[in-house]
């Protein structure tokens, strides 16, 4: 320890540069706490805020890349432990480049809002929608079965491709979606980073088999039926033992 | 110590690749393995283990060793695979996975061509390799049991292990090339206990599995191992149960499950 060390104030710091952060804060539309300046109360809810700005999107109002991954390394966690099935989709905007070309930029972004919002009205409330890239998002499902996956990742391609976007001129365009999907390994400890380069292997699978269409990493998990279960437990051999 | 057994001159005999798998976890498997190498040891066989659980791997554990030069030091290129094989108390051979295999908790290329590569150096060095494999059907699972000459499922008259079991048999039958299936019953309460789970899960095989398979299934029973407590102590000893309590029924049972592993090839 360094003893000449300036001791932390116990008040409200002083000498604290705080233009930015408040006019970063101004700038998003949150004004400054309601607490009194300069208390710890306001100093900590300024910190909040910035902490949400940063973990945001500032487009769509979704989360961005950084606090995806931050969540998605939780998660990995939980799954290793739980053994609990999640899923991650990787979903990008098909052909975006001809939005940009043909519409101008400006239809470019209100695709971009109005994609992330069919996302994150399709989803339930305990899953995550990012947007990670320039027309890239992802989303994280925990405790998503394997059985439901195809499924859950064919509904949001499917609400995506129903939803026109209206431009400020008043024309309609839509635009579709590729989804890749892969599950978190159960029972092992693995990385975000490696759970997301999976997901992003069947995104461009996806993209390269036609775009607008789903493609999950396969599952091992094998088709054992209530009849195959139900012989397998049925007691005559047990019997034969008694 | 030198651990590595040197190729017998003339042209070389391959060891027999067998993959040790369960489905579903904690049923003994690791157990079985380090305890099925030690009495082939002692039947004269040159023999080495493989820790192939590549997620959470506890061979380690199981047999009170530890290394500075594992599966996971081989694959990122610090040692050679050979340096890496352990003299293990059992008088047989490891290759322990290490920590940090969490990188390898999913297949892919490089780690597919550098476990190929590990078992195929091996193989002119041993009569028989065990692989012991993690828990579930995961595609590292499936891939390390793709290396192997013949599969030895282990399953306990618990119907959760019974129906994993079952999903492996079925999993291997219809994905792999057919091969030797083998089933050692660990955990049994009653003697002929392990005859009856070969019996059941034969018969769902017959009915599901084996009607569109150009070679149908046959479960062979190497063995069943009693419900013992020796089992338990010589775990918490952290010791083999073939060493430490040799007279225990599980460790006669073990024992007599090698000799039908290698009785005819």
């Amino acid at each position: 320890m360094n003893s000449s060390r300036q001791p932390v104030p116990h008040t409200a710091p002083q000498g604290l540069q705080l233009e930015s952060a408040l006019a970063l804060l101004r700038q998003a539309g949150q004004g400054e706490p309601d607490a009194p300046t300069g208390s710890p109360a306001w100093l900590q809810a300024v910190i909040d805020r910035l902490v949400d700005l940063s973990s945001r999107d500032p487009l769509t109002g979704l989360s961005n890349r950084r606090f995806f991954e931050l969540s998605l390394a939780r998660e990995v966690d939980r799954v290793a432990r739980s053994g609990e099935s999640a899923l991650v989709l990787m979903v990008d905007i098909d052909h975006f480049k001809r939005v940009n070309d043909s519409f101008g930029h400006a239809a470019g972004d209100l695709v971009i809002q109005a994609v992330g919002q069919a996302l994150a009205d399709t989803v339930r409330p305990m899953d995550l929608v990012a947007r990670i890239g320039g027309e890239e998002f992802a989303v994280m499902m925990p405790n998503c079965p394997a059985a439901f996956g195809p499924q859950v990742a064919d509904r949001v391609r499917h609400r995506v491709a129903r939803s026109p976007v209206t431009l400020q001129d008043g024309r309609q365009i839509s635009v579709t979606v590729s989804v890749g999907g892969a599950f978190a390994p159960q029972w092992v400890r693995s990385t975000p980073s490696l759970w997301m380069q999976r997901a992003d292997l069947q995104l461009y699978r996806a993209k390269n088999s036609g775009r607008d269409r789903v493609c999950l990493e396969p599952s091992f998990m094998p088709q054992v039926s209530a009849e195959e279960k139900g012989l397998l437990f049925s007691s005559s051999t047990w019997q034969d033992l008694e | 110590m030198n651990a590595i057994a040197t190729p017998t001159s003339g042209p070389a005999k391959l060891a027999r690749v067998t993959a040790i798998t369960s489905g579903k976890g904690g049923v003994g498997k690791t157990l079985v393995a380090a305890n099925l190498a030690a009495a082939l040891t002692r039947l004269g066989e040159r023999v080495l283990v493989l820790d192939a659980d590549l997620g959470l791997a506890n061979l380690d554990v199981v047999l009170n060793l530890s290394s500075k030069c594992t599966l996971h030091d081989v694959f990122t290129g610090k040692v050679n695979l050979l340096d890496a094989v352990l003299p293990a108390p059992g008088g047989f051979s490891v290759v322990l996975a290490g920590s940090g295999m969490l990188e390898y908790s999913r297949m892919t290329p490089e780690v597919r061509d550098k476990l190929l590569d590990a078992v195929q150096q091996l193989r002119p060095r041993f009569d028989h390799i065990l692989l012991d494999t993690g828990a579930g059907i995961s595609d590292v699972v499936l891939y390390t049991v793709s290396l192997a000459d013949e599969v030895l499922i282990v399953a306990t008259p618990e119907p959760t292990s019974l129906a994993d079991a079952y999903a492996t048999v079925k999993v291997l039958a219809t994905t792999q090339p057919a091969r030797r299936m083998r089933l050692l019953v660990n955990q049994v309460q009653r003697a002929s206990e392990g005859r009856a789970v070969r019996t059941q899960l034969q018969q769902v095989v017959d009915r599901f599995v084996n009607p569109g398979l150009p070679q149908p299934v046959q479960l062979e029973l190497v063995g069943e191992v009693p419900l013992d407590p020796s089992v338990r102590e010589a775990v918490q000893k952290r010791q083999l149960l073939l060493e430490s309590l040799p007279g225990s029924e599980a460790a006669k049972s073990l024992a007599l499950a090698a000799g039908r592993l290698i009785a005819e090839t």
